[in-house]
């Protein structure tokens, strides 16, 4: 890991130095010398063992007298049937051809043991590092004021697209600014890694922008109760009131009934009272307080507009809720909080 | 100012415009005829917001011939620069300047748009502030309304006045046909492939505000210019999402099927695959 004078830069962070590989964190050898990690990438990479040698900087003849029995047999098969009795051969001088496939497979690999790595403690960590350094730039939006993104794939599928920026203060998605990470596979990042940072670091102050120190809320004296396992402060906060971009000719408004008017403003909305979004416990307050109100629910809602009472938005969600109170959509497998 | 000034002055036309144009960093502005820069009309109460007004416009119309110091001509140099912003704020909201910014938004000479889900839509160059000197020039989405930040350090101290804030609006005002068509698509973010509950408590919440938005509209028989999501209108909003928790994840899936496909993937098909995802919990988090 330390590319200090006189040892040789190791495989992996060769790879997490070349140009567009900004985003990438350096894989602990220990992370991928446990097996356990590396499940099912057997079969998703071509000549897995050597690609798997090539990111741990292993000689390939030492491991020849090594474990690994299964693996071996197959592996010296096909190594015999192309090389002959020239075993030598094999491991000292691959030929060009095999060389750049494994270099290849390396990479893919590496990249799908990243997707898992940055989703460990270890490389969350790590990643939080590299956010705190601005390493993953900062949203092009106006009104997100150039908050820190991270990086995410918009699928965990190798080879289906680009990697892209998730900014948590508009919750949305960005092609990264320069074209270098335009041919960085997203799913080495994969769909997980984004929001599992701002569920396991909740305390990160995600207004802040790229310019200043990134600072928890901790710190900045913020200490109200979470809404759906964030703080607050923390919900999207590059959107609603005067975040949201209002269209004007000569100092007018443009009218939501003009063909050109504005229809995308829900897009970049948040209720003023975060509370409203609180459905369980919402759900929870209301739940015996019946259903008188019910009927004329969709007139209060169109009345009031944008910023509708919490009691006529509960009385919807009850409705959206049906029979799950809770919808703890998040806590499936407990990752949000034990981290 | 680069090399203004030491090539022939042979072509009389536009010179000081034709190289203003043409200079790194001022591909967001397009050329003023000569015609609305000698309409004196056009520049109502400018004199008095630039300094040495007649001699920069004279730069500015090929005219310019008073023998000068360097430094003098270095501040009409800059003056011109200045004026010529003002005067394009106003251009560009003419006729003439609405189909010349028509062209390079077609041309995508502003750049696109960042946001995954608008697909590199073309942008337009935007001000926040009407008043030189105070915002630098932003881009306009007309897919998803929002505006952005130039990707370039070299546009991004452009000032903002040079376009104005009313631009973009007349010109889908004027061209109601070239509004794009709206799209609901969006990004939801997910732990191996279940929605975060902030985000999504959220997400509910601005759909039932679009959903009042396009019954308000449906009442008053405006097109929304939504391509998609007909069931905001059809259904009433318990219909919509009295769905139990499956089903809502199978929709999830839907979605992101459509995101991964207008993201510019092959397979479609892959993206059922999520749920899969429990192989990628390896990742030893639990
Ligand atoms: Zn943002
Ligand atoms: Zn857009």
């Amino acid at each position: 890991m330390s590319t200090s004078s006189g040892t040789p830069e190791s495989w992996i962070s060769s790879f997490c130095s070349l140009l567009g590989h900004e985003y990438f964190a350096e894989v602990s050898e220990e992370f991928i010398e446990d097996d356990f990690n590396l499940t099912g990438l057997q079969n998703q990479v071509a000549m897995y063992k050597e690609a798997l040698e090539m990111i741990l900087d292993v000689e390939p003849e030492e491991d020849e007298e090594e474990d690994d029995e299964e693996e071996e047999d197959e592996e010296d098969i096909s190594g015999d049937a192309r090389d002959g009795p020239g075993r030598e051969r094999r491991h000292h001088s691959r030929v060009a051809s095999d060389l750049s496939v494994i270099e290849s497979s390396a990479e893919m690999l590496y990249g799908l043991i990243h997707q898992r790595f940055i989703c460990s403690r270890a490389g969350i960590q790590q990643m939080s590092e590299k956010y705190e350094l601005g390493h993953f730039g900062v949203c092009p939006r106006t009104n997100c004021n150039q908050t820190r993104t991270l990086p995410v794939g918009l699928s965990d599928i190798p080879g289906e697209d680009t990697v892209k920026l998730f900014c948590p203060s508009c919750l949305d998605v960005y092609v990264p600014p320069n074209s270098r990470f335009q041919t960085v596979d997203g799913a080495f990042f994969g769909r997980t890694f984004g929001a599992l940072f701002l569920l396991t670091f909740p305390e990160y102050d995600l207004s802040r922008s790229g310019a200043e120190a990134a600072s928890s809320l901790a710190r900045t004296g913020e200490d109200q109760a979470m809404i759906n396992g964030m703080y607050p402060k923390n919900i999207a906060p590059g959107l609603g009131r005067n975040k949201i971009y209002e269209p004007k000719i000569y100092g007018f408004r443009v009218s939501e009934v003009a063909d050109s008017g504005p229809r995308m403003q829900w897009l970049r909305d948040k209720p003023d009272d975060l509370a409203i979004l609180d459905e369980a416990r919402n759900f929870a307050e209301e739940h015996d307080a019946e259903s008188d109100d019910e009927d004329d629910d969709d007139e209060g809602m169109t009345n009031t507009g944008r910023h509708g009472t919490k009691r006529q938005y509960n009385s919807v969600i009850r409705q959206k809720q049906g029979r799950n109170g809770t919808a703890m959509e998040v806590d499936a497998n407990g990752a949000g909080s034990e981290l | 100012m680069d090399d203004y000034g030491t090539e022939s002055d042979s072509d009389y036309t536009s010179y000081w415009r034709d190289w203003f144009i043409s200079s790194r960093g001022n591909e967001y502005f397009c050329e003023i005829d000569e015609e609305y820069l000698t309409d004196r009309f056009n520049l109502t109460g400018l004199n008095t917001e630039v300094q040495y007004y007649q001699y920069a416009m004279d730069l500015i119309t090929d005219v310019f011939d008073l023998d000068c110091d360097d430094e003098m001509r270095e501040t009409i140099e800059k003056s011109a620069r200045h004026l010529y912003g003002l005067v394009h704020a106003r251009y560009i909201a003419s006729t003439r300047g609405l189909t010349k910014m028509l062209e390079k938004y077609k041309k995508a000479d502003f750049g696109k748009c960042p946001r995954v889900m608008c697909n590199s839509h073309p942008l337009l160059p935007l001000g926040l502030s009407d008043i030189p000197n105070l915002k630098p020039v932003k881009l306009y989405c007309a897919r998803c309304e929002d505006t952005y930040n130039p990707k370039s350090s070299r546009h991004a101290s452009i000032d903002g006045a040079y376009f104005g804030t009313s631009f973009h609006s007349i010109l889908f005002q004027v061209y109601p046909t070239l509004v794009p068509a709206k799209s609901q698509e969006r990004y939801v973010p997910r732990v191996y492939g279940f929605k975060v509950h902030a985000a999504a408590a959220l997400v509910r919440w601005q759909n039932s505000v679009r959903g009042d938005m396009r019954r308000r509209l449906r009442k008053m028989e405006v097109d929304s210019g939504f391509k998609d999501g007909e069931d905001d209108l059809e259904d009433e909003d318990e219909d919509e999402e009295e769905i139990d928790e499956e089903e809502e994840l199978q929709m999830q899936l839907q979605q992101h099927q459509l995101v991964e496909y207008r993201g510019g993937a092959t397979a479609a098909t892959g993206a059922l695959v999520p749920v899969a995802a429990g192989d990628a919990q390896m990742g030893g988090v639990a």
